[in-house]
């Protein structure tokens, strides 16, 4: 009984955890299963007249980060039926999961099957299948150990370039000394790699650059704020805090605040962000931090482009699409890139 | 927060006496990071006073730091001492339902709008609703542990699994942040006050759960249910009530916790926000002394406790040890206290204080 | 050498801190015969046992086994073990969720490898050829109290054991049990083994054993042959003094003289729980003392805890001095002005991390209510006036109750009710477990509360106990009342027969 009543709860829990996940963006349709699908039930009605391009989108959960709300938000403003698209979508941070969502489309018959997996590897023999059955597939913001043939574009972020733009950018501030406060991401993912990679090729390259702490906040703005309190504790002096995400900028200054060190434009101290939240872009309008790199999310309209290429006859040359990404200063920002690109 | 000092014979009697006091267990552990601090870097000890951004006086210097970071912890401790006495298990969603006072917080601050240009609502009605919804969280666990006798750590496992989840529910999973500056009062300073607020926080905290524990039945109620049930239903306790309080007074903490993580940043991540805290508010309550299977506790040995965690972190982060390799230095800490406290190392540690006193006593 | 010694243990000392637990204390157990260890509670008996199997160590003396010159150094209880002498005690050590066989056999096997089915053949023929009435593959959980502690004892016996200590093993079982327990230690006594039994209960001492060791405040007093030691010798020199007569404490105290019109303090009716009694009726006058008496499961205990509101009352009703009233929890009892002694006191009664102080004043600061402690110089006080009026022995208030004999933890029991001032006080098997000395105690504190008016219920397990304390008893069969006797019909023989139930 009391086994059965945990269990029960554990159920319980597991489901308000997806719905709680799926969040205001799956509002309009409830869903329980976690690898869970939505189809725009309006567009069913009309897709027997054919003119709309079926697509079936895998994504991660949008509850994961801020960067995979904008993803999902964008994707779902572009896939529309006004844009001539019947699109279904499936959520998973499961690689299983995924796969299963992706069999479920391939019979449904979906035109493209769109796909941000979860895992790098497994996705071979569903590929396969996909195109045996026709269906096209487009990967995005995550490639996947897979022959190229099995798809037809791969458009993601090059993470080493958002680091390597964010360092020329420091680069050409021109100071004297590089003191530098360097606090990762959770270590081993992607964006920490790409962006901790070409400040580590600049400290080894130039003796005026020095890394004053090189930590992992693990994203954490409470831990990021506790490193540099750290360091301004034990009276070391930088004049640089590079972040590699938005939230461990915020955490950083809230130190500085804290201990009086002028930061930002006309500042002691130079703040780096990444991911362009919309919040961290209001900063360097406010002159308060120097530097945001752009991941960015905005995949859709790169998609787009490669459907309708596909869908008139044409070929796509180059496989993998790099995005292009941008990195804002604090004295050239406007409000109209705030609104833009923000996230 | 209990002491009751006799007549000491002699000064071995005196140690022997300390030593075998609960307190001690933390307060040696705060002796010994201080000591390796003095020998490695006696500038740990220094305090400044200098003046922040907004022109407000402040101290700062590692001290300060701890004393400052060490808050949130403390003012767990106080919650997880008493839900650990009754019940003997421990709530390991305080990190989650931090989460959710801090959301909760946020949407009444925010109302509608994400970014408002001004408050929607005053701090002291949205910490109210943060602390009412806390405390019912608190209570939903306390019925599944006393009604339903659930294992405290099964029970809560699913607050701790879906808490985060809920979190950004409430907030339609944007995040807000404030521009308003009382907020930070509440995690930095008070204008003309240099010591930081989450400080005078905790001391508040402790104060209250001082009086408490001095003007009501709480410690007596709460050490007898969590030592015999069946004795306390029959001396006219209600067992099934006091555990529930436990876990609602834990509630209150963590809605307290949530004002003051969210106020330090003025916004909140909720996959992020106060993670991992659990582990510590349990090793605190651990390094107090205090047994994990529940009954008899000792509050200020808790407290002290979690500031001694605080130190470690700090320490740790002076010396710039990897922050990813933390834990396993706090692993460290935990081994060697469940070494100290087993009763093989206890009895023979007696076996050799009751030998030095025969000794002195020939 | 004494001839057919199997165990000798000369000028044993022993010392704690601050106590000396043993001083020179002799003793020798012969082959084939039944030994009782007497003495009150703190007379060494304990640490006697705790050094002859090893779980102290012993600071002078020696000891030597089947009459040999040599001394054997004892250092662990696997070395007791290995040496033949085997404990058995009170609360049962064996683990209740494993079959009997395995039980008998854990740990004892070499190596990993077990052959099942040998094993439960052994047991089987183990436990036939000592009557005990369990299967050698059923669950131990499912066997009695009283067939564990057999089981127990047949691990022992099979283990080759010389030396076979039972440290009050009949306090949990009834009359039927301990027959049959002792049918099994004459058993094992034709067998040619020698077996320490430490009780309370003089008249099984005097039922079953060859010879007797007197101890007291940690030395020995002597070594008696059964047929040279009356009873009231045995007890006086198990107090050090000479005792008054046991049996005649009745006329000490004036009964409390009823008025007329009285009605009763406590009355129920058809009172029902779900501890699966049948309803019964029941009440109690001022300063009256009476008891439920009847066989161990008969129901005696559960009456008791239905009127304290204990169990969960399912249908009754109870009034108060004519006048209706709602218990449905302890709590409610106690405003009513019920006290509860428990007959568990480990479980139920005492909380044992809990200083004395704490456990003294637990039921009336309850009734206080959560915003009224004591302060620590209130409670202070209260404890030291109950330490001294009941003569409890502690080391000080602070200490944890658990670290008390069982005595005086049932006096520390004894004084939170009492600080409760009761009207009615419920006293199930405060006797149990504990010396003469303190039985006197607990009895004559009985009758002098009752004759200060307050009423009280007394049950034991020990009937002479409740003849003498009681003037009117409730006897039970079978989870229902059956009879009632009052003055002359309180004999031992009257009681015998309306539990039997024959018309005798």
């Amino acid at each position: 009984m009391k086994r059965k009543l945990v269990s029960v709860l554990v159920c319980a829990a597991m489901a308000a955890t997806v719905l709680a996940g799926c969040g205001n963006k799956a509002a309009e349709t409830t869903t329980t299963d976690t690898a869970a699908e939505e189809t725009t039930e309006e567009a069913a009605d009309t897709a027997a007249s054919g003119d709309l391009i079926k697509v079936g989108i895998i994504n991660n959960d949008p509850n994961e980060s801020g960067y995979r709300t904008a993803n999902d938000a964008d994707m779902k403003a572009m896939f529309t039926e006004e844009n001539g698209y019947e699109a279904s979508f499936a959520y998973s941070l499961k690689n299983d999961e995924q796969i299963t969502a992706a069999q479920k489309f391939i019979q449904d018959g979906v035109d493209y099957l769109l796909l941000s997996a979860a895992d790098t590897a497994g996705w071979d023999t569903v590929l396969m299948d996909a195109q045996a059955a026709g269906t096209r597939v487009i990967l995005f913001d995550r490639t996947i150990d897979a022959d190229e043939s099995l798809y037809e574009a791969s458009i993601v972020s090059d993470m080493e370039a958002e680091g390597q733009t964010a360092v020329d950018w420091l680069a050409g501030q021109g100071l004297e000394e590089y003191n530098i406060i360097h606090i990762q991401g959770v270590m081993g993912s992607a964006a920490q790699q790409g962006r901790t990679g070409a400040l580590d090729a600049m400290v080894e390259a130039n003796d005026n650059w020095n890394l004053v702490t090189q930590q992992t906040a693990e994203w954490n703005a409470e831990k990021a704020q506790q490193i540099v309190q750290s360091v301004i504790d034990s009276g070391e002096e930088f004049n640089v805090i590079y972040a590699e995400n938005d939230d461990m900028a915020k955490g950083a200054v809230a130190a500085l605040d804290k201990a009086n060190i002028s930061h930002g434009v006309d500042g002691d101290v130079i703040i780096m962000g990444f991911d362009t939240n919309t919040w961290a872009l209001e900063e360097l309008l406010a002159g308060n931090w120097n530097y945001d790199g752009q991941c960015n999310p905005f995949q859709a309209s790169y998609i787009d482009e490669v459907i309708k290429t596909i869908e008139s006859g044409g070929t796509i040359e180059q496989k993998v699409i790099i995005m292009e990404e941008k990195g804002f200063d604090a004295e050239t920002i406007t409000q109209e890139d705030i609104d833009t690109y923000g996230i | 927060m209990q002491t009751n000092e006799t007549k000491k014979t002699g000064a071995s009697a005196f140690l022997g006496k300390m030593v075998r006091k609960q307190v001690m267990i933390p307060l040696a552990a705060l002796l010994i990071l201080f000591l390796f601090n003095l020998i490695m870097d006696p500038s740990f000890f220094k305090i400044e006073l200098g003046y922040n951004s907004a022109g407000n006086p402040v101290l700062s210097g590692f001290l300060i730091t701890i004393l400052d970071s060490g808050s949130e912890l403390a003012i767990l401790a106080i919650g997880m001492t008493l839900v650990t006495a009754a019940t003997g298990g421990q709530d390991i969603s305080v990190g989650a339902t931090t989460a959710i006072a801090g959301s909760v917080l946020l949407r009444v601050l925010c109302g509608t709008n994400s970014r408002p240009e001004t408050l929607q609502a005053p701090i002291i009605v949205a910490f109210l609703a943060a602390c009412v919804v806390a405390m019912l969280f608190g209570a939903f666990n306390g019925v599944l542990v006393a009604v339903f006798k659930i294992q405290p750590m099964i029970a809560t496992l699913i607050l701790y699994t879906a808490g985060r989840s809920i979190a950004a529910w409430i907030n339609n999973n944007e995040l807000p942040v404030v521009s308003d500056k009382t907020l930070t009062y509440f995690g930095e300073f008070i204008p003309g006050i240099p010591i930081p607020t989450p400080f005078f926080i905790a001391v508040a905290c402790m104060i209250v759960i001082g009086l408490v524990l001095k003007f009501t039945n709480l410690r007596l109620y709460t050490q007898a249910v969590g030592i015999n049930e069946n004795s306390s239903r029959l001396n006219g306790l209600n067992p099934v009530f006091i555990k529930i309080l436990s876990f609602v007074i834990l509630g209150l903490c963590v809605a307290v916790v949530g004002l003051i993580k969210v106020s330090r940043i003025s916004t909140i991540n909720y996959s992020v926000i106060a993670k991992d805290i659990e582990m510590d508010a349990i090793l605190a309550v651990a390094l107090g002394g205090n047994a994990l299977s529940g009954g008899k506790f000792n509050m200020t040995a808790s407290i002290i406790g979690a500031y001694v965690i605080q130190c470690l972190t700090t320490t740790l982060y002076k010396f710039q040890v990897r922050s990813d390799a933390l834990p396993a230095y706090k692993a460290i800490v935990v081994i060697v206290l469940v070494i100290v406290s087993a009763p093989v190392v206890r009895e023979k540690f007696n076996a050799f204080m009751a030998k030095r006193k025969v000794k002195e006593a020939a | 050498m004494e001839e057919n010694a199997v165990l000798q243990m000369r000028n044993i000392h022993k010392s704690f801190p601050g106590v000396k637990a043993l001083s020179g204390v002799d003793f020798t157990l012969r082959k084939g015969e039944i030994h009782a260890l007497m003495g009150e509670n703190g007379a060494g008996k304990s640490t006697l046992i705790k050094v002859l199997t090893g779980v102290y160590t012993k600071d002078e003396g020696h000891i030597y086994l089947d009459g040999h010159e040599k001394e054997v150094a004892i250092r662990s209880p696997q070395e007791a073990q290995k040496l033949g002498i085997s404990p058995v005690y009170q609360e049962i050590t064996l683990c209740p969720n494993l079959s009997v066989a395995e039980n008998m056999y854990i740990g004892r096997t070499p190596g990993a490898m077990q052959n099942w089915r040998k094993m439960n053949k052994d047991a089987d023929r183990l436990l036939k050829s000592l009557d005990i009435p369990a299967k050698a593959t059923q669950q131990l959980s499912t066997c009695s109290i009283a067939v564990q502690q057999m089981i127990a004892i047949a691990r022992a016996v099979d283990t080759d054991c010389k030396v076979l200590i039972l440290d009050e093993p009949t306090s949990s079982l009834d009359e039927q049990e301990v027959e049959k327990l002792f049918k099994l230690m004459r058993d094992l006594r034709e067998r040619g083994v020698g077996i320490i039994f430490v009780t309370h209960f003089l008249d099984q001492v005097y039922e079953v054993c060859d010879r007797i060791t007197v101890m007291r405040d940690g030395c020995l007093v002597g070594e008696y042959e059964i047929k040279d030691l009356p009873r009231v010798q045995l007890v006086s020199k198990m107090l050090g003094k000479e005792l008054d007569d046991l049996s005649d404490i009745h006329g000490e105290y004036k009964s409390y003289e009823k008025k007329e019109g009285e009605l009763p303090v406590f009355e129920v009716e058809k009172l029902h729980s779900n501890a699966g009694i049948k309803p019964f009726n029941f009440h109690i006058d001022k300063g009256e003392v009476n008891g439920f008496t009847g066989l161990l499961g008969s129901g005696r205990s559960e009456c008791v805890r239905a009127i304290f509101g204990a169990d969960h009352v399912v249908g009754g009703t109870v009034k108060k001095n004519g006048k209706t009233v709602k218990i449905t929890k302890p709590i409610d009892a106690m405003r009513q002005g019920i006290g509860y002694l428990p007959e568990d006191r480990k479980r139920d009664g005492i909380i044992g991390d809990l200083s004395v102080r704490d456990n003294i004043i637990l039921a009336q600061q309850v009734l206080r209510g959560f915003l009224k402690p004591y302060s620590r110089a209130e409670a202070d006080k209260i404890a030291d006036e109950y330490i001294k009026l009941l003569n409890i022995k502690t080391a000080s208030a602070d200490t944890p109750i658990k670290s008390l004999s069982g005595g005086n933890q049932q006096k520390v029991i004894l004084a939170r009710w009492l600080l409760t001032h009761p009207e009615y006080l419920i006293l199930d098997e405060p006797t149990r477990g504990i010396d003469v000395g303190t039985k006197v105690d607990i009895q004559k504190l009985v009758l002098k509360l009752a004759s200060e008016g307050m009423s009280v219920t007394f049950i034991s397990s020990e009937m002479d106990e409740m003849l003498r304390t009681c003037s009117r008893l409730i006897v039970m069969r079978d989870r229902r009342v059956v009879g009632e006797l009052t003055g002359s019909d309180l004999n031992q023989t009257s009681i015998m027969s309306t539990i039997a139930g024959g018309d005798k």
